[in-house]
């Protein structure tokens, strides 16, 4: 189980945008890669926790530092 | 100064051909020679595909020879390019060949995986292919009555394209009087009807108006053709009497054979269109891994930018343009009408309401895109 976060810049994308690039990424990653999203997109916020939930992966932490959204998920399937 | 350009599709061809034009001179004067290697002789329109698919466009119409859209002093081969050393400024081909560079531009596009997505290819019907376009038609057209089911596996290239179906099957059945036969479903992998916000607020009110239903957060499991169900990884299902799917896309096998990027895509500069770690070489299209979308638009766009900057780096010594995300899509809203979204890593207007004008200067420009390729629009 890799540790370290791989980020995935998505700040200032409209399309295909932030949750897209990070399910994309997901398809492919391995069962416990852990994911860094940046996002500018204040939905991203909520977004991306909905999908996590539904898709049954893990939400590790989701904070906004200067106007950007660090959300951080693990692949837990 | 050597510039080698891999590729010959929309990005590809838009390159060398402004590229021969800016640096004529130059290349007359033997100071600059320029290069394309392709893996194909001909040059499709892909976004003819969607017009073959619902019986507007017949293939023929899809392809030109590459050779007749290029400027004379492009050197081109038909011969792809199996190995990239990047350390050395080299590629290697199929036939064997060499070929040193100063400058390369890695234009090599993307390609359908449908296979990812087990039962994908036996259950659907895709348009993303010439023989796939053609027999989608003919499905249409014997089809009685029941569900039609629209899935979408990401990423894929031509983000619009899935709503644009949507329309176009709800006008197809309503001109073959059995609309009210058909149940359209659509289905799509984040939680609203498309990933970029503004067409998600402008076709949602539509998808209602034209009776076609909606499932958000569906991403495609697997497909089971003889019970006619798709599964999502979220856990939900739907049964269907037609699926039609855009298939997950994957960059050139090139790229991942020569482990040039992940998944396929290129780790690139999102506005220097440079690939990272390599100075002189850039990246444009669908082979880039920034997250625009993967439209002939942006290729087209990128290309120019990284035509000004070679030609000035040359002339110059400077670089003297970044590419700020600019798309531009024309969004088929039915038989008749379409908007388009323009925006770019900044702005996202919202869409105009579809009108009869702009759908017929997409039909034109059908035809007009032999210019853009030519780089003359």
């Amino acid at each position: 189980m890799s540790s370290e976060s791989k980020v995935i810049d998505a700040r200032n994308t409209f399309c295909p945008g932030p949750l897209m690039e990070l399910i994309a990424r997901m398809k492919r990653a391995s069962v416990g890669d852990t994911f860094e999203l940046l996002s500018t997109d204040d939905g991203s916020s909520n977004d991306v926790p909905e999908w996590v939930r539904k898709a049954k992966h893990e939400l590790v932490s989701s904070e906004k530092v200067a106007g950007v959204w660090h959300i951080k998920v693990r692949k837990a399937r | 100064m050597r510039i080698l350009v891999v590729g010959g599709g929309t990005g590809g061809t838009i390159l060398c051909n402004q590229l021969a034009r800016r640096l004529a001179g130059e290349i007359r004067a033997g100071k600059v020679r320029l290069t394309m290697l392709s893996a194909s002789d001909r040059h499709m329109y892909q976004p003819g595909l969607l017009y073959v698919a619902f019986g507007q466009m017949t293939p023929d119409g899809l392809y030109r020879d590459e050779a007749s859209l290029l400027e004379p002093s492009v050197e081109f081969h038909v011969d792809p390019v199996t190995e990239f050393h990047l350390g050395r400024n080299q590629v290697r081909t199929r036939s064997g060949k060499t070929h040193e560079y100063d400058i390369l531009v890695i234009a090599t596009g993307s390609r359908i995986v449908p296979q990812e997505v087990p039962g994908l290819s036996e259950g659907a019907e895709m348009f993303y292919t010439e023989e796939g376009a053609i027999r989608m038609h003919k499905r249409l057209l014997e089809f009685q009555g029941g569900t039609v089911a629209m899935v979408v596996s990401i990423p894929h290239k031509c983000p619009v394209a899935p709503v644009e179906a949507m329309f176009l099957l709800h006008d197809f059945f309503k001109a073959r009087g059995i609309r009210d036969k058909v149940k359209l479903r659509y289905h799509y992998p984040v939680n609203q009807v498309h990933a970029t916000p503004n067409v998600a607020r402008w076709a949602k009110p539509e998808f209602d108006k034209a009776g076609i239903e909606y499932e958000t957060l569906f991403n495609v499991k697997e497909v089971d053709p003889v019970n006619r169900i798709v599964y999502s990884e979220e856990g939900t299902d739907v049964k269907y009497d037609l699926l039609i799917a855009i298939p997950p896309h994957s960059g050139a096998e090139t790229v991942d054979e020569n482990n040039l990027g992940q998944g396929g895509w290129i780790p690139t500069d999102r506005f220097k269109l440079t690939m990272n770690g390599h100075d002189n070489v850039y990246v444009i299209g669908d082979a880039t891994d920034i997250p625009v979308s993967k439209t002939g638009s942006a290729a087209h766009f990128e290309a120019e930018v990284v035509v000004d900057n070679i030609a000035s780096m040359i002339k110059t010594g400077t670089r003297v343009r970044e590419y700020d995300g600019k798309v531009y899509c024309f969004i088929e809203a039915g038989y008749d009408r379409a908007t388009y979204n323009a925006f770019d890593y900044v702005n996202l207007p919202e869409l105009k309401p579809p009108s009869k004008a702009i759908h017929w200067f997409k039909v034109a420009y059908n035809q007009m895109y032999w210019t853009t390729v030519r780089g003359l629009l």
